[in-house]
């Protein structure tokens, strides 16, 4: 009993926090202002010649 | 190189995706899954749960094969109309020795958590021969072939210990005895004080009507009239249940 | 000497097999081992004519323009042949429900051939589709050849083989009841080897590429192929009874395994029949319609938003069982939070065709795809609803699901494959264009008043079913017996089976327009009103 509630304060603080944070950091990342001339030219890969 | 320029790297990085994606998709299961079994309430003995004795377990493995969970639950949900058709709710305890569990997905036909009992041997013999003799509104498939197909006997001691591997507490006696009690389980003549100690309230006698031959009809019958019947809701306190 | 090796492992195969009936502890181990005892020799008698001792050619001809496309002609044949088989099947167990007497025992019984309906469609059809697209794909995104020489040929005969020893398995009875996941033990240690060799071949292409970006289509494969492998592995852990015998037994019982299945069965609808297909989606939309992808950053984030909340899903379909309470609640939680990366992603799909929406009139392969994401959009709603728990509690249980399930397989998995096909075969055998594309058009307009009809009649065939079950009367009895509901789902079934039955009609017209196209033909007829000729490059 000791092990799950030590795993369950765990996942619902920072456990869930940490994971919040990193996706957010992803969406920034993704969305940051330089990011989106890499993203064009990403997104034209499949549309060069095959 | 700034921090930004860095998040190509995960972009651009084959492995990293890789980990990045296996670490993100781990969390949710481990979070989920491994407290159960830490859980005690969800693994709580209740009174009169047993394991299977070897002809139920070769009744359930038949259940299994024949892919009865596709259109049956063993899962009685707590709400009204669930007990009233179907009985008690179902607990966690109820299932602690199914490997593995048969609460399945879709009622095209009716839970049997609690069938056993509700009905006589021979019912459920018509009834799995030609379904529609007792059910007229049935669209169950006829299994007659149960009745004409011997009973494998000599691999349970096998599917004993393989069920012992995984944590059912079946005892060395219990092992030894396995070929044995199978036989004496279905047969009106043997002596069964031995399975009855071993498996309290273990349903005893001929199951498919036909009381020289040991089929694969005696085993599933067998499973089907034990089911939900091992522990005894005039006694149990719905309080420790609770969940 | 090109192979030798591969031949004479085929034959230690066929031999070992053998020595497996001999020593089967069961008679159903018995039985599946003849089955692979004859496809194994079926294997090694072709592979023996085709055994060479003339040295191996010093490099691939010039002919070849360096990608590795003979293996993914012969998974878009077996994507189209499964999902014939597939459907086809589905068509007949709709069927049983309404008229049981087709029930065959015991091996055309329900219990048997449903899991091979459903392991036909998923696993054979979407399966071949995933692994023949994302090879084409990432060959073309990576601009390289396929990772690891023949590894191709082994990953794709090797999971068909997979196919082949699961479907025996169900209609002999060889089946650990967990669905999506029946196959016994062995079948699923060889499924892990050739996963594993799925990832290598994958993984190897991407880290051999020219393209320094890994275009966000690889990305989605490799989500679902890495989720997969960890998923079939923890849920297939199990002791069998003897290493010459068909059954084992879980590693875990009651509550645990019930979690662990759906925490599996779950996400092989997020990894397996979404993200995959969403690869897919990400590379075939823009193809098709000539332009890059709406908004490139969307993807990414759809792509991390979708497997951080999937994971959690599983539990909804555990609502009210015993599974402890918070358990039932965070995968409600998450469900619902599903819908919103669910729907970016296609907002994504469909936006891409901004500027050529006129398309969608003109161009009917286009116009498959975009129903397609149209079906997943649908679907991804339908599903966060369905795991409201106080929706769950009138839904679980009856049709309502298994209407919701093939909403999002027939009309999202289904069609965006389609697409895929239509788009891949004319490249893949170097045709000018299909065989007809009228005949597309049919198979659209068949495929979806199939779903429409199927979806709708489950929809509202389940929704009765949960009403009768917990109908009561002014007394305080339940009105309705079981079998009475059972009785009251005829008409619905019967529907059911018709709208199964024109979505299999459009399979079979795609099979042969397919075929036509391979063999080199060319349809005379009118083209599609309003269609402008394919401009050609100023060369």
């Amino acid at each position: 009993m000791e092990t799950y509630t030590a795993m369950r304060h765990f996942a619902d603080s920072w456990g869930l926090a940490a994971m919040t944070l990193f996706f957010l950091a992803v969406v920034l990342f993704t969305l940051r202002p330089g990011g989106r001339k890499a993203a064009e030219r990403a997104a034209e890969i499949p549309l060069k010649e095959d | 190189m700034s921090i930004l320029d860095k998040h190509a790297i995960l972009e651009r990085n084959a492995t990293l995706l890789l980990v990045g994606s296996l670490l993100v998709v781990s969390i949710g299961g481990i979070v989920e899954i491994a407290p159960l079994f830490y859980l005690e309430n969800t693994i709580e003995k209740v009174e009169g749960v047993r394991p299977y004795s070897p002809l139920e377990l070769a009744g359930r493995d038949i259940y299994v094969r024949e892919g009865c969970y596709l259109c049956h639950s063993q899962m009685i949900r707590p709400f009204r109309d669930e007990v009233e058709r179907y009985g008690h709710y179902s607990l966690a305890a109820e299932s602690m020795y199914d490997h593995p569990f048969q609460w399945g997905s879709k009622r095209t036909g009716p839970d049997l958590a609690r069938v056993g009992d509700r009905y006589s041997n021979e019912w459920h013999v018509q009834h799995l021969t030609e379904p529609r003799s007792v059910v007229p509104e049935s669209v169950m498939p006829s299994y007659a072939f149960l009745k004409e197909t011997p009973l494998e006997v000599k691999t349970v001691s096998m599917h004993l210990s393989a069920n012992r591997a995984v944590g059912v507490p079946y005892t060395d006696e219990m092992l030894e005895n396995a070929e044995a009690d199978l036989k004496a389980q279905a047969d009106p003549n043997a002596d069964t004080s031995g399975i009855e100690a071993r498996y309290p309230k273990a349903k005893l006698g001929d199951f498919d009507g036909d009381p020289t031959k040991l089929t694969e009809m005696d085993a599933l019958v067998a499973y089907l009239q034990m089911l939900g019947t091992l522990v005894d809701f005039s006694t149990y306190d719905d309080a420790s249940g609770y969940r | 000497m090109k192979y030798l090796t591969e031949t004479i492992v085929l034959a230690v195969g066929a031999f070992l097999a053998l020595l497996g009936v001999a020593f089967a502890k069961d008679r159903l181990f018995e039985a599946h081992m003849w089955v692979l005892f004859f496809v194994l020799l079926a294997g090694t008698l072709v592979m023996v004519r085709r055994v060479s001792f003339a040295p191996a050619a010093a490099a691939p001809s010039a002919a070849d323009d360096g990608y590795f496309d003979e293996v993914i002609k012969y998974g878009v044949i077996a994507t189209v042949f499964w999902g014939v088989v597939g459907f086809l099947v589905g068509v007949f167990i709709a069927a049983q429900l309404a008229f049981p007497d087709l029930n065959i025992e015991p091996w055309l019984n329900f219990g048997r051939v449903r899991p091979l309906h459903t392991s036909a469609v998923i696993f054979a059809f979407g399966g071949n589709g995933l692994i023949a697209t994302s090879f084409y794909v990432v060959q073309r995104t990576s601009r390289a050849r396929l990772f690891g020489g023949n590894l191709g040929w082994f990953v794709f005969w090797g999971y068909n083989l997979f196919i082949v020893m699961a479907a025996t398995g169900y209609l002999l009875g060889i089946t650990q009841s967990r669905e999506y996941a029946e196959p016994e033990w062995y079948v699923d240690i060889w499924l892990t080897i050739v996963w594993v060799a799925y990832l290598v071949a994958f993984l190897g292409t991407i880290m051999t590429r020219k393209e320094p970006h890994i275009y966000v289509a690889n990305w989605f494969y490799l989500g679902f192929i890495v989720t997969i492998a960890m998923l079939h592995i923890v849920n297939n852990l199990a002791v069998p009874a003897s290493f010459l015998g068909a059954k084992s037994y879980s590693a875990f019982s009651g509550v645990q395994d019930a979690l662990t299945q759906w925490w599996y069965g779950h996400n092989a609808v997020g990894f397996f029949l979404t993200a995959g297909f969403l690869g897919m989606m990400y590379y075939f939309v823009p193809k098709q319609v000539n332009r890059p992808v709406y908004s490139y950053r969307l993807s990414i984030i759809h792509f991390w938003a979708l497997i951080f909340m999937y994971i959690w899903a599983g539990p909804h379909h555990l609502h009210y069982t015993a599974l402890p309470d918070w358990a039932q609640t965070l995968g409600m939680v998450f469900s619902i939070m599903l819908w919103m990366p669910s729907w970016g992603g296609m907002i994504n799909g469909l936006m891409t065709l901004q500027g050529a929406w006129d398309k969608i009139r003109t161009d009917p392969i286009v116009r498959m795809m975009v129903m397609a994401i149209a079906f997943y959009g649908m679907a991804t709603f339908e599903g966060p609803m369905m795991s409201i728990k106080s929706v769950n509690s009138l839904s679980h249980y009856t049709d309502w699901t298994i209407g919701h399930v093939h909403s999002g397989a027939l009309g999202w998995n289904g069609l965006i494959t389609f697409g895929a096909i239509y788009f891949l075969v004319p490249k893949l055998w170097k045709r000018e264009r299909l065989y007809s594309i009228r005949m597309v058009n049919w198979h659209f307009w068949l495929a979806t008043l199939g779903i429409v009809i199927y979806a709708a009649v489950m929809w509202v065939a389940g929704i009765q079913q949960g009403l009768m079950w917990r109908e009561y009367d002014e007394q305080g009895f339940l009105v309705y017996s079981f079998a009475e509901t059972v009785a009251a789902m005829f008409p619905y079934y019967v529907l059911r089976a018709v709208g199964g039955g024109l979505y299999l009609t459009g399979a079979l017209i795609m099979a042969y327009n397919v075929t036509m196209t391979i063999r080199g033909y060319q349809r005379d007829e009118a083209p599609i009103p309003g269609a402008a000729p394919a401009l050609q490059p100023a060369e």
